[in-house]
């Protein structure tokens, strides 16, 4: 009993610790950029008593962005998570799986036949966008469930028929993308290895919601994972019905994952990344392991877009790429370890 | 794989001179069709020219005709240009999967792509003025950075490389690359040339890339020769290799540098064409056996068929525009590498 208290007060102690953190880093990542801003005209700005500039870069440029930056770390970290759990395979991640990819194979279809360009999408198409990415990460994840199906799911035929199903989605997505015209593929090509390229308030407040109301639903399955991990046979044995609450489960994490492609782009690894620091800070309970997971993952996000906009200045290097360049090296790491 | 290898490991002599005549016959068989789709491949295009006009090309060059200007100087080292390619990723694909026993091992996978792709990228960035040799000597370079990597994880990681792991570095090790050159071509502002690295294309093969392309390659497809038969003996385990008083270190070192050889160059002149070095060495061990003596002459000229077909079918899918030849490639090796995937002699 004693034990678990003090479990407890790891939990209140880390998200806390997260949750400042975020807030730290939000409040210096508000005023670094091409344009800088000093803290004091930073709040001065927030409580709307900023000058008409400030009040420009702040809150039409840089709040949105960082508020996407946030809820996307969330979705793709605890889509992750949970690939990692129903798949029982720790290095199961939507950039690795193709789920990114088949989101981004939607978006760029859906661009190239009906907005033409990728920067005059209009308004009504940033609301089917969420939809198209949706629907793309769901074919992607059914093609692969599908494919490594055998009487049954076996963790590592999963993987690799992931990985194929990916190079081939990217196959498709190069042919659209070389009929664009330049500007539009080096944009695409960006985007695609993951960019917060809508940040504006309308997107903001199309796929924060979407997200918000999928990531309690993922927690509140918490007690599911937990039992899954315990293996199918043990699973049935208490009562869960194993393979519909996989089923479920994957077409929750999918969805978030396609939620956070139609906002940031492919961005790889993240899904991967965070859960794993999350499971060793926290053990594998998902009860406490999940939030923290999320809050993990919007402050990678959140430390890998603030970066990526001052580390070149003033070229601004796409998030999905710091992110990819921070954390392959550990997922190599983790590769080299597991058996 | 290595079951089969233990298959024709108690080869009788009847089924060795079987080996022979099936491998003689199917060598001669993928000679004619190669020569007749190159034949094919420089007669289709935008302008119309008939085979009979290719003939004289050939045989009654007049420079004043403008068919026979296109056909020697554009068509003919395209067509010349994709055969070699095929061939060289084919090959380099055998001998990896010969040396590391693992089915899944390939140019496209095992990082080779992405990291010429890198080297290309860093050089057009810092020397937007580089040569066509000075490309493809960074392409070498590239690709043997790409292959090192892998390798290292596998050799580092508890388990060595399976099949599994091996796909994974060659993701992680990719996508790292091809982020780095992301990030370098987007400051540097070259990010208009990388398209064609990843994309893949023979459009601008010329008679500079041919001889590019006959030297490095050349070299290695006499050295993946040489090594052919302590391949065979090594792809079916290293005890058995070492056993049999073989320098099995010494095998791998050569093979590497033929699998380098080759994957540069052909990177170098044609960008990331997937999935020939996977697809080819599969079939081909399906049709012949395990001997790499055969296996790597075989998969030559069915990988210089396949790509030679690819390009053709590029050009045609989509007329007039041409359809990336690496999107074709897939197309054929994603369902194949499906197949692999899902199958059950995996030795994971």
């Amino acid at each position: 009993m004693n034990n678990e208290k003090l479990k407890q007060k790891r939990f209140t102690f880390t998200m806390s610790l997260l949750a400042i953190l975020i807030l730290i880093l939000f409040i210096i990542s508000l005023n670094m950029g091409v344009v800088r801003i000093a803290p004091l005209d930073v709040f001065k700005t927030l409580f709307g008593m900023g000058s008409p500039r400030d009040e420009l870069v702040l809150v039409d440029f840089r709040l949105p962005r960082m508020l996407l930056a946030l809820v996307i770390g969330a979705a793709l970290a605890v889509s992750g998570a949970i690939l990692q759990g129903v798949s029982k395979n720790d290095l199961a991640d939507p950039g690795i799986l193709g789920i990114n990819t088949g989101a981004g194979f939607a978006v760029i279809l859906f661009i190239y036949f009906f907005q033409g360009s990728m920067n005059n999408v209009s308004t009504f198409g940033i609301l089917l966008m969420p939809l198209f990415a949706l629907m793309g990460a769901v074919t992607a994840a059914f093609l692969i469930y599908a494919l490594a199906w055998k009487k049954g799911i076996d963790p590592v035929r999963l993987i690799l028929v992931g990985i194929g199903v990916n190079s081939g989605f990217g196959a498709v997505i190069i042919i659209f993308q070389l009929k664009m015209n330049p500007q539009d593929f080096m944009q695409a090509a960006v985007w695609l290895s993951g960019d917060i390229w809508g940040a504006n308030w309308k997107f903001v407040s199309i796929i924060s919601p979407l997200i918000l109301l999928l990531l309690p639903f993922a927690f509140y399955k918490s007690h599911v994972l937990n039992l899954l991990n315990l293996g199918d046979q043990v699973a049935i044995g208490l009562g869960i019905r194993v393979e519909r609450e996989r089923r479920f489960l994957l077409l929750v994490a999918v969805a978030l994952a396609g939620f956070g492609v139609a906002a940031g782009g492919g961005i790889a690894f993240l899904g991967l990344v965070a859960p794993h620091i999350a499971k060793r800070l926290m053990g594998p309970k998902h009860q406490m392991f999940l939030p923290v997971t999320a809050l993990l993952g919007s402050l990678l996000l959140l430390v890998a877009d603030t970066l990526g906009k001052n580390i070149l200045a003033p070229t601004e290097i796409p998030v999905g790429i710091v992110v990819a360049i921070l954390s392959a090296p550990y997922f190599i790491y983790l590769l080299m370890k597991a058996k | 794989m290595s079951e089969n290898g233990f298959q024709h490991g108690h080869n009788t002599n009847k089924t060795i001179l079987n080996t022979s005549i099936s491998g003689a016959i199917i060598l001669i068989v993928g000679m004619l069709s190669l020569i007749v789709s190159v034949g094919l491949s420089i007669a289709y295009g935008a302008a119309d020219i008939k085979i009979s006009t290719v003939w004289d090309a050939f045989s009654e060059f007049d420079a004043n005709v403008a068919s026979h200007q296109i056909i020697r100087e554009i068509r003919m080292p395209r067509a010349i240009g994709a055969s070699l390619v095929g061939a060289f990723l084919a090959v380099s694909g055998a001998v990896m999967q010969g040396l590391t026993r693992n089915p899944l091992a390939s140019p496209s996978i095992m990082g080779v792509t992405d990291g010429a792709a890198f080297a290309l990228v860093v050089t057009l960035a810092f020397y937007p003025a580089a040569s066509l040799v000075g490309l493809s000597f960074s392409s070498f370079i590239g690709a043997g950075l790409g292959v090192i990597l892998v390798f290292m994880i596998g050799s580092f990681s508890k388990g060595g490389l399976t099949p599994v792991k091996l796909a994974l570095a060659g993701v992680a090790v990719g996508s790292m690359l091809s982020a780095i050159s992301s990030a370098i071509a987007l400051h540097t502002q070259v990010a208009k040339n990388m398209s064609f690295w990843y994309a893949g294309g023979l459009t601008s093969t010329n008679w500079l890339s041919i001889k590019i392309l006959l030297i490095a390659g050349g070299i290695g497809l006499l050295l993946a020769m040489y090594i052919s038969k302590s391949i065979t003996i090594l792809s079916l385990g290293e005890e058995v290799s070492k056993g049999l008083g073989q320098n099995t270190f010494l095998v791998k070192v050569l093979g590497i540098i033929v699998v380098l050889l080759l994957t540069g160059a052909a990177v170098s002149v044609a960008g990331a064409v997937g999935f020939i070095g996977l697809v080819i060495p599969h079939i081909t061990r399906f049709i012949i056996g395990s001997d790499y003596r055969w296996i790597i002459p075989i998969s030559a000229v069915l990988g210089a068929l396949l790509l030679v077909l690819a390009d053709i079918a590029a050009r045609i899918v989509n007329a007039p525009f041409e359809t990336p030849v690496g999107a074709i490639t897939a197309v054929i090796g994603v369902p194949f590498f499906l197949y692999l995937a899902r199958g059950e002699r995996r030795g994971l």
